[in-house]
Protein backbone atom coordinates (compact mmCIF):
# COMPACT_ATOMS: atom_id res chain seq x y z
CA UNK A 1 0.00 0.00 0.00
CA UNK A 2 2.81 2.43 0.86
CA UNK A 3 4.25 2.66 -2.71
CA UNK A 4 0.77 3.47 -4.02
CA UNK A 5 0.38 6.26 -1.48
CA UNK A 6 3.81 7.57 -2.46
CA UNK A 7 2.61 7.63 -6.10
CA UNK A 8 -0.52 9.57 -5.14
CA UNK A 9 1.55 12.00 -3.07
CA UNK A 10 4.03 12.55 -5.94
CA UNK A 11 1.19 13.29 -8.36
CA UNK A 12 -0.46 15.77 -5.99
CA UNK A 13 2.74 17.53 -4.98
CA UNK A 14 3.74 17.80 -8.65
CA UNK A 15 0.38 19.33 -9.52
CA UNK A 16 0.72 21.74 -6.60
CA UNK A 17 4.06 22.83 -8.05
CA UNK A 18 2.56 23.31 -11.52
CA UNK A 19 -0.31 25.43 -10.20
CA UNK A 20 1.79 27.65 -7.93
CA UNK A 21 4.83 27.95 -10.22
CA UNK A 22 6.43 31.33 -10.93
CA UNK A 23 8.91 30.10 -13.55
CA UNK A 24 8.35 28.02 -16.68
CA UNK A 25 11.40 25.80 -16.12
CA UNK A 26 10.22 25.16 -12.57
CA UNK A 27 6.80 24.34 -13.99
CA UNK A 28 8.24 21.80 -16.45
CA UNK A 29 10.20 20.12 -13.66
CA UNK A 30 7.09 19.98 -11.45
CA UNK A 31 5.31 18.26 -14.32
CA UNK A 32 8.20 15.75 -14.40
CA UNK A 33 7.68 15.14 -10.66
CA UNK A 34 3.96 14.56 -11.24
CA UNK A 35 4.79 12.13 -14.03
CA UNK A 36 7.31 10.31 -11.83
CA UNK A 37 4.29 9.14 -9.83
CA UNK A 38 3.38 6.84 -12.73
CA UNK A 39 6.76 5.09 -12.52
CA UNK A 40 6.23 4.39 -8.83
CA UNK A 41 2.66 3.25 -9.49
CA UNK A 42 3.67 0.89 -12.33
CA UNK A 43 6.62 -0.61 -10.49
CA UNK A 44 4.43 -1.18 -7.41
CA UNK A 45 1.79 -2.93 -9.55
CA UNK A 46 4.45 -5.25 -11.01
CA UNK A 47 6.30 -6.06 -7.79
CA UNK A 48 5.83 -9.43 -6.11
CA UNK A 49 7.26 -10.41 -2.72
CA UNK A 50 10.55 -12.24 -3.23
CA UNK A 51 10.50 -11.63 -6.99
CA UNK A 52 13.89 -11.21 -8.65
CA UNK A 53 14.68 -8.88 -11.56
CA UNK A 54 13.31 -10.56 -14.73
CA UNK A 55 16.76 -11.07 -16.25
CA UNK A 56 17.63 -14.72 -16.77
CA UNK A 57 21.29 -14.18 -17.61
CA UNK A 58 22.22 -15.75 -14.26
CA UNK A 59 18.86 -17.02 -12.98
CA UNK A 60 17.62 -20.55 -13.66
CA UNK A 61 14.39 -20.55 -15.73
CA UNK A 62 11.31 -20.75 -13.51
CA UNK A 63 12.65 -18.47 -10.75
CA UNK A 64 9.87 -16.18 -9.48
CA UNK A 65 10.44 -12.72 -10.95
CA UNK A 66 8.62 -9.39 -10.98
CA UNK A 67 6.35 -8.65 -13.95
CA UNK A 68 8.45 -7.78 -17.05
CA UNK A 69 5.41 -6.39 -18.91
CA UNK A 70 5.03 -3.64 -16.31
CA UNK A 71 8.74 -2.87 -16.44
CA UNK A 72 8.56 -2.50 -20.22
CA UNK A 73 5.60 -0.12 -19.76
CA UNK A 74 7.66 1.91 -17.31
CA UNK A 75 10.42 2.16 -19.91
CA UNK A 76 7.91 3.57 -22.41
CA UNK A 77 6.73 5.98 -19.73
CA UNK A 78 10.27 7.26 -19.12
CA UNK A 79 10.84 7.81 -22.84
CA UNK A 80 7.58 9.73 -23.25
CA UNK A 81 8.41 11.87 -20.22
CA UNK A 82 11.81 12.70 -21.70
CA UNK A 83 10.27 13.78 -25.01
CA UNK A 84 7.60 15.89 -23.29
CA UNK A 85 10.23 17.61 -21.14
CA UNK A 86 12.45 18.30 -24.17
CA UNK A 87 9.59 19.85 -26.15
CA UNK A 88 8.36 21.93 -23.21
CA UNK A 89 11.87 23.25 -22.52
CA UNK A 90 12.21 24.20 -26.18
CA UNK A 91 8.88 26.03 -25.94
CA UNK A 92 10.12 27.76 -22.77
CA UNK A 93 13.15 29.07 -24.64
CA UNK A 94 10.84 30.41 -27.37
CA UNK A 95 8.49 31.99 -24.82
CA UNK A 96 11.39 33.68 -23.05
CA UNK A 97 12.63 35.09 -26.37
CA UNK A 98 9.27 36.21 -27.66
CA UNK A 99 7.72 37.64 -24.52
CA UNK A 100 10.80 38.35 -22.44
CA UNK A 101 9.28 36.59 -19.47
CA UNK A 102 9.16 33.11 -18.01
CA UNK A 103 6.50 33.92 -15.42
CA UNK A 104 3.46 31.81 -16.42
CA UNK A 105 1.02 34.49 -15.21
CA UNK A 106 2.61 37.07 -17.52
CA UNK A 107 1.90 34.90 -20.57
CA UNK A 108 -1.87 34.94 -20.24
CA UNK A 109 -2.69 37.55 -22.89
CA UNK A 110 -2.89 36.60 -26.56
CA UNK A 111 -0.56 38.52 -28.81
CA UNK A 112 -0.45 38.53 -32.60
CA UNK B 1 -8.30 34.33 -12.16
CA UNK B 2 -6.33 35.69 -9.23
CA UNK B 3 -3.66 33.60 -7.58
CA UNK B 4 -5.67 33.35 -4.39
CA UNK B 5 -8.82 32.13 -6.15
CA UNK B 6 -6.81 29.65 -8.13
CA UNK B 7 -5.17 28.36 -4.96
CA UNK B 8 -8.56 27.89 -3.28
CA UNK B 9 -9.95 26.08 -6.33
CA UNK B 10 -6.85 23.89 -6.53
CA UNK B 11 -7.02 23.09 -2.80
CA UNK B 12 -10.65 21.96 -3.02
CA UNK B 13 -10.02 19.95 -6.19
CA UNK B 14 -6.93 18.33 -4.67
CA UNK B 15 -8.84 17.08 -1.64
CA UNK B 16 -11.41 15.43 -3.92
CA UNK B 17 -8.72 14.03 -6.21
CA UNK B 18 -6.73 12.67 -3.25
CA UNK B 19 -9.77 10.85 -1.87
CA UNK B 20 -10.57 9.35 -5.29
CA UNK B 21 -6.97 8.29 -5.93
CA UNK B 22 -6.45 6.72 -2.50
CA UNK B 23 -9.66 4.73 -2.80
CA UNK B 24 -8.61 3.69 -6.32
CA UNK B 25 -5.13 2.46 -5.36
CA UNK B 26 -6.57 0.50 -2.43
CA UNK B 27 -7.94 -1.96 -5.02
CA UNK B 28 -4.61 -2.47 -6.83
CA UNK B 29 -2.70 -5.78 -6.51
CA UNK B 30 -0.48 -6.17 -3.45
CA UNK B 31 3.01 -7.72 -3.51
CA UNK B 32 1.57 -10.88 -1.92
CA UNK B 33 -0.95 -11.42 -4.76
CA UNK B 34 -0.23 -14.23 -7.24
CA UNK B 35 1.54 -12.97 -10.39
CA UNK B 36 -0.78 -12.34 -13.35
CA UNK B 37 -0.78 -14.85 -16.20
CA UNK B 38 0.68 -12.25 -18.55
CA UNK B 39 3.82 -12.06 -16.39
CA UNK B 40 4.48 -15.81 -16.60
CA UNK B 41 3.59 -16.06 -20.29
CA UNK B 42 5.70 -13.08 -21.36
CA UNK B 43 8.65 -14.42 -19.37
CA UNK B 44 8.43 -17.84 -20.95
CA UNK B 45 7.89 -16.48 -24.49
CA UNK B 46 10.92 -14.19 -24.23
CA UNK B 47 13.08 -16.90 -22.77
CA UNK B 48 12.07 -19.99 -24.76
CA UNK B 49 10.68 -18.65 -28.03
CA UNK B 50 12.95 -15.64 -28.52
CA UNK B 51 16.11 -16.88 -26.72
CA UNK B 52 16.65 -13.55 -24.96
CA UNK B 53 17.65 -13.57 -21.30
CA UNK B 54 16.48 -9.99 -20.67
CA UNK B 55 12.74 -10.53 -20.64
CA UNK B 56 12.05 -6.78 -20.38
CA UNK B 57 13.74 -6.36 -23.76
CA UNK B 58 11.77 -9.38 -24.95
CA UNK B 59 8.51 -7.66 -24.03
CA UNK B 60 9.61 -4.30 -25.40
CA UNK B 61 10.84 -5.51 -28.79
CA UNK B 62 8.78 -8.65 -29.38
CA UNK B 63 5.43 -8.74 -27.60
CA UNK B 64 5.07 -4.95 -27.57
CA UNK B 65 7.27 -4.39 -30.61
CA UNK B 66 4.65 -2.41 -32.46
CA UNK B 67 4.14 -0.09 -29.47
CA UNK B 68 7.87 0.42 -29.32
CA UNK B 69 7.86 1.43 -32.99
CA UNK B 70 5.33 4.12 -32.11
CA UNK B 71 7.31 5.12 -29.04
CA UNK B 72 10.44 5.47 -31.11
CA UNK B 73 8.62 7.62 -33.65
CA UNK B 74 7.33 9.82 -30.79
CA UNK B 75 10.93 10.40 -29.76
CA UNK B 76 11.91 11.05 -33.39
CA UNK B 77 9.14 13.61 -33.89
CA UNK B 78 9.78 15.29 -30.52
CA UNK B 79 13.49 15.70 -31.31
CA UNK B 80 12.66 17.20 -34.71
CA UNK B 81 10.04 19.41 -33.04
CA UNK B 82 12.45 20.87 -30.50
CA UNK B 83 15.05 21.36 -33.22
CA UNK B 84 12.51 23.26 -35.35
CA UNK B 85 11.48 25.39 -32.37
CA UNK B 86 15.02 26.26 -31.37
CA UNK B 87 16.70 26.58 -34.75
CA UNK B 88 14.58 29.49 -35.96
CA UNK B 89 17.41 32.01 -35.75
CA UNK B 90 20.83 30.46 -35.96
CA UNK B 91 23.98 31.71 -37.61
CA UNK B 92 26.94 29.27 -37.82
CA UNK B 93 29.55 32.05 -37.72
CA UNK B 94 27.96 33.65 -34.69
CA UNK B 95 27.89 30.24 -33.00
CA UNK B 96 31.54 29.60 -33.78
CA UNK B 97 32.51 32.95 -32.28
CA UNK B 98 30.27 32.38 -29.27
CA UNK B 99 31.85 28.94 -28.76
CA UNK B 100 35.36 30.43 -28.74
CA UNK B 101 34.25 33.14 -26.34
CA UNK B 102 32.70 30.51 -24.09
CA UNK B 103 35.93 28.51 -24.06
CA UNK B 104 37.89 31.61 -23.13
CA UNK B 105 35.57 32.32 -20.25
CA UNK B 106 35.74 28.69 -19.25
CA UNK B 107 38.95 28.96 -17.12
CA UNK B 108 36.55 30.15 -14.45
CA UNK B 109 35.30 26.56 -14.38
CA UNK B 110 37.29 24.45 -11.94
CA UNK B 111 40.12 22.67 -13.74
CA UNK B 112 39.26 19.45 -11.89
CA UNK B 113 35.82 19.49 -13.55
CA UNK B 114 37.37 20.16 -16.96
CA UNK B 115 39.88 17.33 -16.56
CA UNK B 116 37.26 14.91 -15.29
CA UNK B 117 34.90 15.77 -18.15
CA UNK B 118 37.58 15.16 -20.77
CA UNK B 119 38.71 11.99 -19.02
CA UNK B 120 35.24 10.46 -18.84
CA UNK B 121 34.29 10.91 -22.51
CA UNK B 122 35.94 7.72 -23.79
CA UNK B 123 34.82 5.40 -20.94
CA UNK B 124 31.25 6.75 -21.29
CA UNK B 125 31.25 5.96 -25.01
CA UNK B 126 32.48 2.41 -24.36
CA UNK B 127 29.97 1.83 -21.55
CA UNK B 128 27.11 3.26 -23.64
CA UNK B 129 28.03 1.00 -26.56
CA UNK B 130 28.15 -1.99 -24.22
CA UNK B 131 24.71 -1.18 -22.76
CA UNK B 132 23.22 -0.77 -26.25
CA UNK B 133 24.61 -4.03 -27.64
CA UNK B 134 23.86 -6.22 -24.60
CA UNK B 135 20.23 -5.21 -24.14
CA UNK B 136 18.96 -8.68 -25.08
CA UNK B 137 21.15 -10.34 -22.42
CA UNK B 138 21.39 -8.07 -19.38
CA UNK B 139 19.63 -4.95 -18.06
CA UNK B 140 19.88 -2.08 -20.51
CA UNK B 141 19.24 -1.73 -24.20
CA UNK B 142 18.89 0.84 -26.93
CA UNK B 143 17.02 3.48 -24.96
CA UNK B 144 19.25 3.35 -21.89
CA UNK B 145 22.55 3.09 -23.76
CA UNK B 146 21.50 5.74 -26.27
CA UNK B 147 20.97 8.28 -23.52
CA UNK B 148 24.43 7.49 -22.13
CA UNK B 149 26.04 7.92 -25.55
CA UNK B 150 24.27 11.25 -26.07
CA UNK B 151 25.27 12.28 -22.53
CA UNK B 152 28.92 12.41 -23.61
CA UNK B 153 28.00 15.69 -25.33
CA UNK B 154 27.40 17.16 -21.88
CA UNK B 155 30.80 15.89 -20.73
CA UNK B 156 32.44 17.70 -23.65
CA UNK B 157 30.54 20.81 -22.59
CA UNK B 158 31.66 20.37 -18.97
CA UNK B 159 35.22 19.95 -20.19
CA UNK B 160 34.98 23.42 -21.74
CA UNK B 161 35.50 22.29 -25.32
CA UNK B 162 32.66 24.16 -26.96
CA UNK B 163 34.77 25.30 -29.91
CA UNK B 164 35.80 21.70 -30.61
CA UNK B 165 32.16 20.69 -30.38
CA UNK B 166 31.06 23.38 -32.84
CA UNK B 167 33.84 22.50 -35.26
CA UNK B 168 32.70 18.88 -35.31
CA UNK B 169 29.35 20.14 -36.62
CA UNK B 170 27.51 17.37 -34.79
CA UNK B 171 24.13 18.53 -36.15
CA UNK B 172 24.44 16.71 -39.45
CA UNK B 173 25.73 13.56 -37.77
CA UNK B 174 23.10 13.40 -35.03
CA UNK B 175 20.31 14.13 -37.49
CA UNK B 176 21.58 11.29 -39.66
CA UNK B 177 21.77 8.93 -36.65
CA UNK B 178 18.26 9.93 -35.59
CA UNK B 179 16.81 9.24 -39.04
CA UNK B 180 18.83 6.07 -39.69
CA UNK B 181 17.83 4.50 -36.38
CA UNK B 182 14.14 5.22 -36.93
CA UNK B 183 14.33 3.93 -40.52
CA UNK B 184 16.15 0.75 -39.45
CA UNK B 185 13.45 -0.05 -36.91
CA UNK B 186 10.72 0.46 -39.52
CA UNK B 187 12.64 -1.71 -42.01
CA UNK B 188 12.93 -4.57 -39.52
CA UNK B 189 9.18 -4.25 -38.94
CA UNK B 190 8.58 -4.52 -42.70
CA UNK B 191 11.12 -7.36 -42.84
CA UNK B 192 8.80 -9.34 -40.57
CA UNK B 193 6.03 -8.87 -43.14
CA UNK B 194 8.25 -9.96 -46.03
CA UNK B 195 10.27 -12.84 -44.56
CA UNK B 196 7.94 -14.08 -41.81
CA UNK B 197 4.29 -14.03 -40.90
CA UNK B 198 3.63 -10.51 -39.58
CA UNK B 199 5.13 -7.10 -38.97
CA UNK B 200 8.03 -7.32 -36.49
CA UNK B 201 7.87 -11.15 -36.47
CA UNK B 202 11.32 -12.65 -36.06
CA UNK B 203 13.07 -13.62 -39.31
CA UNK B 204 16.64 -14.09 -38.11
CA UNK B 205 18.38 -17.07 -36.49
CA UNK B 206 17.61 -17.14 -32.76
CA UNK B 207 20.97 -18.47 -31.58
CA UNK B 208 21.65 -19.83 -28.10
CA UNK B 209 20.08 -17.92 -25.19
CA UNK B 210 22.80 -16.02 -23.32
CA UNK B 211 25.17 -15.79 -26.29
CA UNK B 212 26.05 -12.39 -27.69
CA UNK B 213 24.47 -13.10 -31.09
CA UNK B 214 21.07 -14.36 -29.98
CA UNK B 215 17.48 -13.18 -29.77
CA UNK B 216 17.06 -12.74 -33.55
CA UNK B 217 15.58 -9.37 -34.47
CA UNK B 218 15.61 -8.17 -30.82
CA UNK B 219 19.35 -7.57 -31.10
CA UNK B 220 18.98 -5.63 -34.37
CA UNK B 221 16.11 -3.58 -32.96
CA UNK B 222 18.11 -2.78 -29.80
CA UNK B 223 20.99 -1.43 -31.85
CA UNK B 224 18.76 0.59 -34.18
CA UNK B 225 16.93 2.10 -31.20
CA UNK B 226 20.32 2.84 -29.64
CA UNK B 227 21.40 4.77 -32.75
CA UNK B 228 18.08 6.61 -32.94
CA UNK B 229 18.00 7.57 -29.25
CA UNK B 230 21.62 8.75 -29.37
CA UNK B 231 20.74 10.93 -32.33
CA UNK B 232 17.49 12.27 -30.86
CA UNK B 233 18.84 13.13 -27.39
CA UNK B 234 22.06 14.53 -28.82
CA UNK B 235 19.99 16.67 -31.21
CA UNK B 236 17.95 18.13 -28.34
CA UNK B 237 21.02 18.66 -26.13
CA UNK B 238 22.90 20.26 -28.99
CA UNK B 239 20.09 22.68 -29.76
CA UNK B 240 19.77 23.65 -26.10
CA UNK B 241 23.55 24.11 -25.79
CA UNK B 242 23.54 26.33 -28.88
CA UNK B 243 20.85 28.46 -27.24
CA UNK B 244 23.11 28.84 -24.19
CA UNK B 245 25.96 29.93 -26.45
CA UNK B 246 23.83 32.47 -28.31
CA UNK B 247 22.62 33.89 -25.00
CA UNK B 248 26.11 34.09 -23.51
CA UNK B 249 27.84 35.26 -26.68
Amino acid sequence: MLPYLVAVWLLLVGLYGVVTSHHLVHLVLCLAVAQASTYVLLLAVGYRTGGKAPIFADLPPGTPVVDPVIQALTLTDVVVEATVTALLLALTVQAAKRFGSVEPDALGALRG
Amino acid sequence: MSRRARGALFGAATVVLAVVLVSAVAELPRPSAPPPRSAKLSTSVSLHERHGTDTVAGVTFDLRGFDTLGEELILFVAAIGSAVLLRAQRDPELLERAAHAADERRPRTASALRALGALLVAPMLVLGGYIVTHGHLTPGGGFQGGVMLAGTLLLVYAAGQMAALERMHPQALVELADALGAAAFALVAVGGLVFASAALANFLALGVAGHFLSGGTIFVLEVSVGVEVTGAIALVLNELLDQTLIREG
